[in-house]
């Protein structure tokens, strides 16, 4: 939304390459850890118990226990074979794969122009896509709809993933990160006869992969949570993806607690697990964001 | 043809055949409907009859709407209490996380994994816990130690705070992290001197630490306050039976946006609220960016 403080990057890689040198050396120390790792385990109780409850019979929810006594995927089987889940989740999978492509894409090749060649109307483009993290999404969804509804897009996955093919934020952080490519690589490969394109492809993309993936990580994750938009362009069931579905399933009169805390688990499980095995890469990609954009 | 322009220009075809798609997008899909939404603001709309210029009558009508200004002071009081309190929680925590080695990645992943989970899901499960007994996880616990049930969704008073609770902790771990790598930035030189001069843990904590923070801390303030201002997914499925009850008591402006646009179909009245969401995040942006650059 605005521009970025001034952090030295070198703190990203201090962060992640920090490794245990000191014990806990005293009392102070004990408390402390012990502290921090209560606050922790409260930190993570909702997620733990939205997986809990996934997994107990219907006579068990109302136990506060967090183990269940007799664990059964019941839950998952009556959710899944109840077909509308399943759709869901294949319809944020297909949204959030597509416009996480589209921005690797567009916002490199934007940021990439715009750090690296000179042209009238460079700083022009730049201030005018830069403006555009001032326009708050919910000014724009009324026109939007206008738009979906005119040209038919309403109900389909073009209408869902237009407004989020391109983002400022993605062009701005490729743009901080072209910089650090060197002028000399890119004459190099002009001598050597590449055209531009080549050149952005083969050369300066495999120089960014890190931006890259932190990029990857926030439009996915962005897309895959989306609310708001879905909401609004969907009306058919089979339409919804899955945070537009699960907020009408739980609303449902005779849906159980246990079948609304399944359906929350299939909605966070697929990104806790990628967290859990990519979790250095998605913090240092966090820290690149924040202090980028 | 193109053999013949000199290197200087054919680098702006170059970029003009990269850019021009781009620009097209953002052409049509950003500015356009700014200018579009600022123009139906001035107008009445259902969606199904013909556009009519209405002049100032939705910002008039806007002005006059007890609920309208019930909401702008729910959406302020989201602002309010969210953002100082995450603000001084996840320093608390990057602080005190940063001087420990012992498990420190675990830890570490414990507070930053609710940023991973998506807010609809989660608004569930706290909806869950602030069920009456016997269904609800807090009434329970206090049903153990013999406290009287608390209404938490159902009361005007405590059901804000009941929502802003778990869009606090949503958000927690991002701060966490970006304030571990801001403390992680502060040359060690200065701690080196200052324990050369037996300076006390206080005042190293108010004389570098939190000065030389400051620029983390201007991204934190205004990020997060961002955030409160544009809250929806939280309250919206918290309160799906009566969206921004009980009785508009958790109703932020963007809700009531959807209310309008989506529900009642005054696509006029509606786009004048989106602008003045626009102002005032505007507004509130640069004024914490001025504040917090400056001295």
């Amino acid at each position: 939304m605005v521009a970025a403080p001034d952090i030295p990057r070198a703190s990203s890689q201090a962060l992640l390459t920090a490794t245990p040198t000191k014990r806990p050396r005293n009392m102070g120390q004990i408390i402390r850890w012990f502290l921090l790792f209560i606050g922790g385990i409260l930190m993570v109780m909702p997620i733990a118990y939205m997986i809990s409850t996934s997994l107990k019979w219907p006579h068990e929810v109302y136990n506060v226990n967090l183990i269940p006594k007799d664990p059964t995927l019941d839950n998952y089987a009556y959710v899944l074979e109840d077909g509308r889940f399943y759709w869901w989740f294949v319809n944020s999978m297909i949204i959030a794969t597509i416009t996480t492509i589209c921005n690797l894409l567009f916002d490199s090749l934007v940021g990439y122009t715009l750090c690296k060649f000179r042209f009238p109307g460079r700083k022009i483009v730049f201030i005018a896509i830069l403006s555009t993290l001032m326009i708050p999404t919910e000014m724009l969804v009324i026109p939007w709809y206008l738009m979906s509804q005119t040209f038919g897009w309403l109900d389909s996955y073009w209408g869902i993933m237009f407004p989020g093919l391109m983002t400022a934020f993605g062009t701005f952080l490729m743009k901080q990160f072209f910089e650090s490519v060197p002028d000399d690589f890119i004459e190099a490969a002009r001598i050597d006869g590449l055209n531009e394109l080549q050149i952005w492809w083969t050369v300066a993309m495999p120089l960014v992969k890190p931006a890259l993936a932190a990029l990857a990580i926030f439009v996915f994750l962005g897309n895959w949570t989306a609310f708001l938009w879905p909401l609004i362009v969907t009306n058919s069931v089979d339409m919804y993806t899955i945070p537009v579905g699960l907020s009408g399933f739980g609303d449902e009169a005779d849906v159980a607690w246990e079948l609304i805390m399944t359906g929350a688990a299939i909605s966070t499980i697929p990104t806790l697990v990628v967290f859990l095995i990519f979790q250095r890469f998605i913090i240092r990609g966090v820290v690149m964001a924040g202090l980028k954009g | 043809m193109y053999r013949n322009l000199t290197i200087r220009q054919k680098q702006i075809v170059w970029a003009w055949a990269f850019l021009a798609l781009p620009v097209l997008f953002y052409t049509v899909i950003r500015f356009y409907p700014t200018g579009n939404a600022i123009l139906i603001s001035f107008q009445n709309w259902n969606l199904l009859g013909s556009r009519t210029w209405a002049g100032l009558e939705n910002y008039d009508k806007l002005w006059n709407d007890p609920v309208f200004w019930k909401v702008f002071q729910n959406t302020f009081v989201y602002l309010l209490l969210g953002t100082p309190l995450s603000l001084v929680l996840s320093f608390i925590i990057a602080y005190h996380l940063d001087k420990l080695r012992f498990m420190h990645g675990f830890l570490r992943m414990l507070y930053f994994l609710p940023f991973m989970t998506s807010a609809v899901a989660m608004a569930w499960v706290w909806r869950w816990f602030y069920q009456d007994v016997p269904i609800g996880l807090f009434n329970n616990i206090l049903a153990n130690f013999g406290i009287p049930q608390i209404k938490f969704l159902q009361s005007t008073t405590n059901a804000l705070p009941a929502v802003l609770a778990p869009a606090v902790w949503a958000g927690l771990g991002f701060q966490v992290i970006i304030f571990m790598a801001g403390i992680r930035a502060i040359p060690t030189s200065y701690y080196e001197a200052a324990k050369i001069d037996g300076v006390g843990w206080f005042t190293v904590l108010t004389q570098i630490t939190i000065p030389l923070l400051r620029p983390t801390i201007v991204f934190i303030v205004v990020f997060s306050s961002i955030g409160f201002l544009r809250i929806f997914d939280h309250v919206f499925n918290m309160t799906t039976n009566n969206p921004g009850g009980p009785l508009n008591a958790t109703k932020p402006i963007v809700l009531m946006i959807y209310d309008t646009a989506f529900n009642g179909f005054d696509m006029g009245y509606a786009a004048a609220q989106t602008v003045v969401l626009f102002t005032v995040l505007l507004v509130v942006s640069l004024v914490q960016l001025r504040l917090l650059r400056s001295n």
